[in-house]
């Protein structure tokens, strides 16, 4: 019997700013630091509620300054390098055994990095981090990088911005829990849109974790909403919700893959699907990773007096 | 704190001011001031049959099952009945319904063939240095404008679209936007930063539409050209003779074979090129409700083709009370009657700021009293013909079922109509509730839904309740205003105090159920590239 008792800590999802248990009073058994912890096991319900937060959180953070969306992610890297521990023994302890089932499930695609142990799980949570710092500079440039003036013929002002494409559903990778779940979350927020992300299957925990950073992080309630679940149940309900706009997922199997893709004669959602990836290279550092998660807008005016 | 000092009318909460309407000056010359008739004297060689142009030269369609075996006597026969036979199909004159000429209908085969001879050019179409690639599309601008007033004379025979259009929008614009790509053939690697070399997709499939025949053809190749991919594409079935015509100019400008391959047909010729397994991108121009079905389609394959869509629209056009309201309606004009509002983008929902409804209504219904319905060929025509008798029953049921909601319909233009050919004349609704199907569905003709609002808020509320997000017009002379109001927009193209104006450099292409993929500008590049 220890001296002391530690304190097992109950992993919920992240909606509209709150905590909440599943509706559905579900949860799943995940393997960590030698015992099990229940993790919420989110329902189609609270799939709905996290879109209908992250619905009305959009103008809000659509609209917020460049310079203030910015500062809130560069907040939420500060905030996690204070999580820095929690989060590389969650990575740590559980990643592996994702890596082994994703490399048997998965054929095609790159080879991850193999297990690297606690001191690997430090070194996907300051990526993870460093790739927030790099979106959260991202805020107020994207747009100058992938808009333009155009020089039509014809007295008329007329130039090309970026928008927001709206509620984004982000599908994160069994294998990459926290660097892969930010790297599809955060050049979607850096450009206004509201995300709900669904955390790795394998290992949910990196992910129930991020939501706390974000609560602590000055993101407005609800433009980031953070479900843990069953991704067999969860994504055909992604691909089929008519208010998501757009997808951006990786490492999905051909199946899901097939399944979001269907999802786009629902309502024309925009999908961006990436390969197995390890997250590493500058691909994923730049604006073509934004780019299909924007809308493109093409303003004329006439010139003249 | 109301002022005691100052004595304010009463007013009813909600119930706006409406301007008075001056009466609209409406200038009667009875018949004195008809124009004279000016027909377009350009006659056009059309011949009696066209097939394919694959692998860079024209060739007769493969039958579906008949195959090769049918006797000579037999392809006489299917030749001399006009209206085609099983491999040809009639494409008429809309304003005459005369036949104009006889076209191949595009069977799986021939799809096939298509796909291979693009297939077969890709590796040296890709590897030509940019410079070579972008001299050829160069040439193909310049032989566009060369052949110009044929090409806009044949437009306006096969479509029914006035030859002032055709001359002075299609033709023109067509050339433009070959123009503006070639010279992005060299420069793709500038126009991605830190993306390292973009490389071609490959084969691309594209299904283009009947209202812009030749201006869709261009906006689709000359931007895959561009960057280093080749083509398979379907023409319109009521349209395909431009796109032939652009056929004969690329043999005449020496593009190497089966870099652009034309196959005519109806839909199922279409549905042939989105199930083809070897198109690596497949662009798309037309309904949205065909658009899901390519995505649904493609969407269980083993390796997706890439695809752009641009689908339809119902795009508002906002009018506020500190607009120029003449401006504003010579805007509206442009906006819905343009090429019979055969336009995806066109205009169709109208919303008027409530006190100025009445005046516009007033100046709008005198404007549209002065078109001039008719002949497509005659140089002062407005509004030509509708583009086919199934278009037209289209826009008859929409018009009736518009009535039927309690909608005010005004048809107060006049203009005499030809005898034959499928004509519409242009009108309006008011009187329209935002759940009226004229106010919903888009209907592709001459038939513009006037509606109301008391605020800004409204106008952007009401503007953006809708599926599709195509275009947007805001009218009003505040500056600050108009950009707010167009920031709100969810539409991919917002014209400020203008209305239906296009440029090979401007992206174009929809938010929402309008689609996804931007066409013209350094953006259209995107979809043609893999970065």
């Amino acid at each position: 019997m220890p001296e002391r008792l530690d304190i097992a800590k109950t992993y919920k999802l992240f909606i509209n700013g709150a905590f909440p248990r599943s509706e559905s009073g579900r949860t799943m058994p995940v393997e960590l630091g030698g015992s099990v912890a229940h993790v919420s096991r989110a329902s189609r319900k609270d799939l709905r509620d996290a879109v209908e937060a992250a619905r009305a959180a959009l103008s809000k953070w659509s609209s917020a300054t460049a310079y203030n969306r910015g500062q809130v992610l560069y907040r939420m890297a500060e905030m996690m390098e204070g999580k820095k521990r929690e989060l590389a023994e969650a990575i740590g302890e559980t990643t592996k055994r994702a890596r082994d089932k994703a490399t048997k499930a998965s054929t095609k695609g790159a080879r991850p990095r193999g297990n690297r142990g606690a001191g690997g799980g430090v070194a996907e949570v300051e990526a993870a981090i460093d790739r927030l710092v790099c979106f959260a500079g991202w805020a107020d440039k994207y747009a100058q990088v992938l808009g333009c003036n155009n020089p039509v013929a014809g007295p008329y002002y007329n130039f090309t911005v970026p928008e927001p494409t709206g509620v984004v559903g982000v599908i994160a990778p069994n294998d990459s829990p926290l660097l892969g779940l930010v790297s599809l979350a955060a050049p979607a927020l850096c450009a206004g849109n509201c995300v709900v992300a669904l955390a790795s299957e394998a290992n949910p925990i990196p992910g129930a974790i991020l939501g706390e950073v974000a609560a602590t992080s000055d993101v407005p309630a609800g433009a980031l909403n953070l479900l843990t679940g069953m991704h067999e149940e969860l994504i055909p309900q992604f691909a089929s919700h008519r208010e998501i706009g757009a997808i951006h997922a990786a490492g999905l199997t051909p199946e899901h893959e097939r399944r979001v893709r269907e999802g786009v004669a629902d309502n024309l959602k925009r999908v961006a699907l990436h390969p197995r990836a390890d997250f590493d290279g500058d691909r994923w550092r730049g604006p073509w990773i934004i780019e299909p998660l924007v809308e493109m807008k093409t303003i004329w005016h006439p010139s003249g007096a | 704190m109301p002022d005691p000092l100052v004595e304010s009318p009463p007013t009813l909460p909600g119930e706006p001011v409406r301007r008075p309407v001056t009466p609209t000056p409406v200038l009667r010359f009875g018949s004195a001031w008809d124009y004279a008739p000016a027909p377009e004297s350009v006659k056009v060689a059309i011949a009696e049959r066209y097939g394919h142009f694959i692998g860079g030269r024209f060739v007769e369609p493969k039958g579906a099952s008949v195959g090769s075996r049918e006797s000579k006597e037999a392809r006489i026969r299917d030749g001399a009945r006009r209206g085609g036979g099983p491999r040809h199909f009639a494409t008429v004159n809309p304003a005459t319904e005369a036949v104009l000429s006889e076209v191949a209908q595009g069977s799986d085969a021939d799809v096939d063939a298509a796909v291979r001879a693009a297939r077969e050019a890709l590796p040296k179409w890709a590897a030509l240095p940019g410079v070579e690639r972008a001299k050829y599309i160069f040439r193909i601008a310049r032989r566009i404008q060369e052949r110009a007033r044929e090409l806009a004379v044949l437009e306006t025979m096969d479509g029914g679209k006035p030859i002032r259009e055709s001359r002075d929008v299609d033709v023109p614009l067509a050339a433009a936007q070959f123009f503006y790509y070639a010279g992005w053939a060299d420069k793709l690697a500038f126009a991605f930063p830190g993306a390292r070399a973009p490389r071609p997709v490959g084969v691309c499939g594209q299904i283009i539409p009947w209202n812009f025949p030749l201006l869709m053809a261009a906006w689709k190749l000359a931007p895959a050209l561009a960057c280093g991919n080749t083509c398979v594409l379907k023409p319109a079935e009521t349209t395909p003779l431009t796109a032939l015509r652009l056929a004969e100019i690329l043999r005449e400008i020496d593009l190497p074979p089966g870099v652009v391959n034309i196959v005519t047909g109806d839909g199922r010729t279409g549905a042939a090129i989105a199930a083809h397994p070897g198109i690596d991108k497949i662009a798309f121009t037309g309904s949205t409700e065909v658009g899901k079905k390519i995505a649904m389609a493609v969407a269980g394959r083993e390796s997706p083709p890439r695809l752009t869509l641009e689908l339809g629209g119902k795009s508002p056009n906002i009018i506020f009370e500190d607009a120029s309201i003449d401006q504003a309606v010579e805007g509206i004009i442009a906006g819905i009657y343009f090429n019979q509002g055969h336009v995806c983008c066109a205009g169709s929902r109208l919303f008027v700021q409530e006190s100025v409804l009445d005046e516009v209504i007033a100046k709008l219904r005198v404007r549209l009293a002065t078109l001039r319905v008719g002949d497509p060929l005659d140089k002062n025509t407005d509004v030509g013909a509708i583009n086919s008798r199934a278009q037209l029953g289209t826009i008859e049921r929409y018009l009736a079922a518009g009535e039927k909601e309690g909608a005010e319909l005004h048809r107060v233009n006049g203009h005499p109509l030809p005898a034959k050919g499928y004509w519409c004349r242009p009108c309006f609704f008011t009187g329209v509730q935002p759940s009226h199907v004229v106010a919903r569905e888009e209907i592709f003709g001459p038939v513009l839904a006037v509606m109301s609002f008391r605020t800004p808020e409204e106008a952007i509320t009401r503007a953006n309740n809708t599926p599709y997000g195509l275009a947007a017009g805001v009218w009003t002379d505040k500056g600050s205003k108009i950009f707010e109001i167009a920031r709100h927009l969810k539409a991919g193209v917002v014209w400020l105090n203008t209305y239906n104006r296009f440029d090979p450099a401007s992206p174009f292409g929809g938010f929402k159920e309008s689609g996804f993929g931007r066409e013209g500008g350094m953006q259209g590049l995107r979809a043609y590239v893999n970065l």
